[in-house]
């Protein structure tokens, strides 16, 4: 993504426009410029630190903090791969090694052409399916390892 | 309002919706609509049913048949023979896993039969997108019931009577939370919802936000008039998209209709609700966290006293309860206090929802009265161990819960009992497991959890969950001392009696219950280098039985690190020292000859 500096701040400008003197907006902010930008650059923290008077340090405390923020840019499609108990006592270790060798990539990496980026999660609260894979926004239960393939093949 | 002969319910929780309920309702939409019958059939889109295992679920009623495993292509039939005809489609039909009895009526089905639904009572009837469903289900009228007829002195002591409990770990009596808020001083109070379920294997709460949210809604309204608070915050995990649409859909039916907003009702109660979306953190569960992260800040703890009741979000009295705390309260002001307290223990009352999953065959959400048996929960409802294997342990309470074993199964189920056996009711997650687990394996898998969401504010559970885990490490792979298991046994110990808040206060809890019931598996792994359920791979070998071996080389030719040897005349052998244990050969053997020892 090349957008231009001037470009940048004036979208973290139009961002932070509703949540000006409101408490507690912080974490809303990034989320929504995670969103646009798909990852928390550092020129927009800069910038965000001068439009809402909060130190970049604490910025990136909190961006660090929760798992949902990201510093590096993510990959088309998001594999969240659920190890969770009930998906660990049914192989989701399995999966997740399968995942991996056939991306090539570790755990929260992302493949060099942008495709994939792969991530472990603690819960999907699908536990009823165990073991399950969230591709974007699609929940795919009772895996196998032969099955998260054909399943990736989808994603483009 | 038009009347219908017939409805038929299509579970769209999230666990059916990824079995592939979308299609199936679409198509039937379309064949009822082709057939005609669109004025006397209605369809709808429900919550989750419970039954995760059997979905996509789709219920006929008025006969309440219950069909399971739904597919686009079964469709068809069922609306030509049950919706037409009047016939049931048999091979649909709930089969019991042991005789292979067909179950006409979902309510006859082991696994809701003893069921007794308070929580969830809406979740799988209604259309959680309908609030008119909601109130033809006796909704909001709780709610009238308080603002009209009951002063927020009377709710509270209805609730004091109930005996109703936090539903979300603690078991902290809910009535005297209530009354520490209201007695608080101050003009600008708060009534936090938690729903930033992060417990793996719990998803009770899930199930209510996405099947039910009114009910959430209501409940919280209750305790804001209780407590005398006009503003709320549901806090809610972003990764439950779903429930966060379904509560915004819900949230604005209310502005609708006059449920929240200013003088709800034409009286003086004022009441407005905001939905935060969490950010993932684990430790965000714990209140104070919870509220700092509501503040924007790292979620992390804060010391107590002062407590939430006194000075919580943003130094205001602030009273915070879990999703399934709050889906109780409408039916106990609806129902009365004693009514609710009639259900249950003495010390427990009312009913717990559990997600029972792992090996088992049922997995789902079963809502049960306190003082029910874990027998009666993993065999009579659950149905037993996936195929056919021997019962192991069941893990109850998440990461800070216990492994309790085949002695505890007759245990009845209470917030006195499980913590009495090490364990903890926490919210409620079952995860069974069978003689395959690994008890050390989960010990660590457990720690490694604790370890990595500790926030690192307080030295004893930053460091302590470390140095646990690094220990059980070594004893999964096999470099475990006997000494090890005093050094653990210390930590665990100064781990929960230290730490600031209740992740690290309860992280050990999985070390010593399965330290307490498991030990020998403990020694077989430091003395004999063994794991004797054949779970950790550094402790585990693959073998070829020569006898057995037909030469037939599809080992070879599978396993990815070329590491099996052998030719049509020798049988092949796998070259130890190079096998990764990744297992393929087993998998791919035609003639069972590969085994684990």
């Amino acid at each position: 993504m090349t957008i231009q500096a001037s470009e940048v701040e004036e979208k973290i400008r139009e961002i932070v426009k509703p949540w000006k003197g409101k408490q507690g907006s912080l974490i809303p902010i990034l989320q929504a410029i995670q969103h646009d930008f798909g990852y928390l650059q550092e020129d927009a923290i800069e910038i965000l630190s001068r439009e809402i008077g909060i130190p970049t340090a604490e910025i990136y405390g909190v961006g660090t903090f929760y798992a949902q923020f990201h510093l590096k840019p993510r990959g088309r499609h998001i594999i969240r791969i659920c190890r969770g108990t009930a998906c660990h006592v049914r192989g989701s270790l399995k999966i997740l090694e399968k995942v991996m060798d056939i991306l090539k990539i570790s755990e929260n990496e992302t493949t060099e052409d942008l495709r994939f980026t792969l991530e472990p999660v603690a819960c999907l609260g699908a536990c009823g399916l165990a073991p399950v894979v969230m591709v974007n926004d699609v929940t795919y239960g009772r895996l196998t390892p032969d099955s998260i393939q054909p399943i990736l093949e989808n994603y483009k | 309002m038009a009347l219908y002969r017939a409805h038929v319910l299509v579970c769209k929780g999230t666990g059916c919706k990824s079995s592939g309920a979308a299609p199936v309702y679409d198509a039937l939409k379309e064949e009822i609509t082709r057939r005609g019958l669109d004025k006397e059939v209605m369809l709808v889109e429900t919550g989750c049913h419970g039954m995760c295992e059997m979905g996509p679920i789709v219920v006929v009623y008025p006969e309440g048949s219950l069909y399971c495993r739904v597919t686009a292509d079964d469709v068809a039939e069922i609306v030509e023979e049950h919706l037409y005809k009047g016939r049931l489609v048999q091979r649909l039909l709930y089969t019991t896993p042991e005789d292979k009895v067909k179950i006409p009526h979902y309510r006859d089905i082991p696994f809701y039969k003893k069921q007794f639904r308070i929580a969830l009572r809406n979740c799988g009837y209604i259309n959680p997108d309908n609030i008119e469903e909601y109130i033809a289900r006796d909704g909001y009228v709780a709610l009238a019931k308080a603002l009209t007829a009951m002063d927020p002195e009377d709710v509270l002591a209805e609730v004091k009577t109930s005996g109703l409990r936090g539903r979300g770990g603690g078991g902290f009596p809910t009535g005297l939370k209530w009354e520490f808020c209201r007695r608080a001083k101050g003009d600008k109070k708060y009534v936090i919802c938690n729903a930033d379920e992060g417990d793996p294997g719990a998803f009770m709460d899930r199930s209510i936000l996405e099947g039910d949210p009114h009910a959430l809604i209501e409940g919280m309204m209750l305790g804001a008039y209780a407590i005398g608070a006009d503003e709320g915050y549901i806090y809610c995990r972003a990764e439950y998209p779903l429930a966060i649409k379904r509560l915004g859909v819900a949230m604005a039916q209310c502005t609708e209709y006059g449920l929240l907003g200013d003088n709800i009702m034409g009286t003086d109660f004022s009441f407005h609700l905001h939905v935060k979306e969490g950010a993932g953190a684990f430790v965000c569960g714990e209140e104070t966290a919870l509220m700092a992260s509501i503040e924007g800040e790292r979620g992390m703890p804060r010391p107590r006293p002062p407590f939430p009741a006194n000075k919580g979000l943003w130094g205001k009295p602030s009273n915070i309860n879990n999703v399934e705390t709050w889906a109780n309260v409408p039916s106990i002001i609806r129902e009365g206090g004693e009514w609710f307290a009639s259900i249950g223990t003495e010390k427990s009352k009312g009913t717990k929802v559990f997600a029972l999953t792992g090996k088992v065959n049922n997995t789902g959400l079963v809502e049960v009265p306190m003082g029910t048996t874990i027998r009666e929960i993993v065999f009579d409802m659950g149905g037993g161990i996936l195929n056919g294997r021997k019962f192991k342990a069941v893990q109850i309470g998440g990461p800070s819960g216990g492994c309790l074993t085949e002695e505890h199964l007759d245990l009845p189920v209470n917030y006195e009992s499980l913590t009495a056996a090490g364990a903890i009711m926490g919210s409620g997650g079952l995860v069974v497991m069978d003689e395959d687990t690994c008890m050390v394996d989960v010990a660590r898998f457990f720690l490694e959890f604790t370890q990595r969401e500790s926030c690192g504010k307080c030295v004893p559970c930053r460091e302590g969950t470390k140095q646990m885990l690094l220990t059980l490490e070594k004893i999964t792979s096999g470099k475990g001392k006997m000494k090890d298991l005093e050094t653990l046994e210390e930590l665990a110990l100064m781990v929960k009696e230290m730490s600031l808040c209740g992740l690290g206060q309860t992280a050990p809890n999985p070390v010593l219950t399965t330290l307490r019931y498991f030990r020998d598996e403990y020694e077989a792994h430091i003395k004999d280098k063994k794991c004797p359920a054949k779970a950790c791979s550094a402790l585990i070998s693959f073998v070829i039985d020569a006898e057995k071996c037909r030469k037939c080389g599809i080992c070879a030719k599978n396993c990815p690190v070329d590491c099996i040897a052998g030719d049509r005349n020798t049988p092949y052998v796998i070259d130890q020292e190079r096998c990764i244990k990744c297992g393929t050969c087993l998998e791919v053997c035609p003639f069972q000859a590969v085994s684990k020892v």
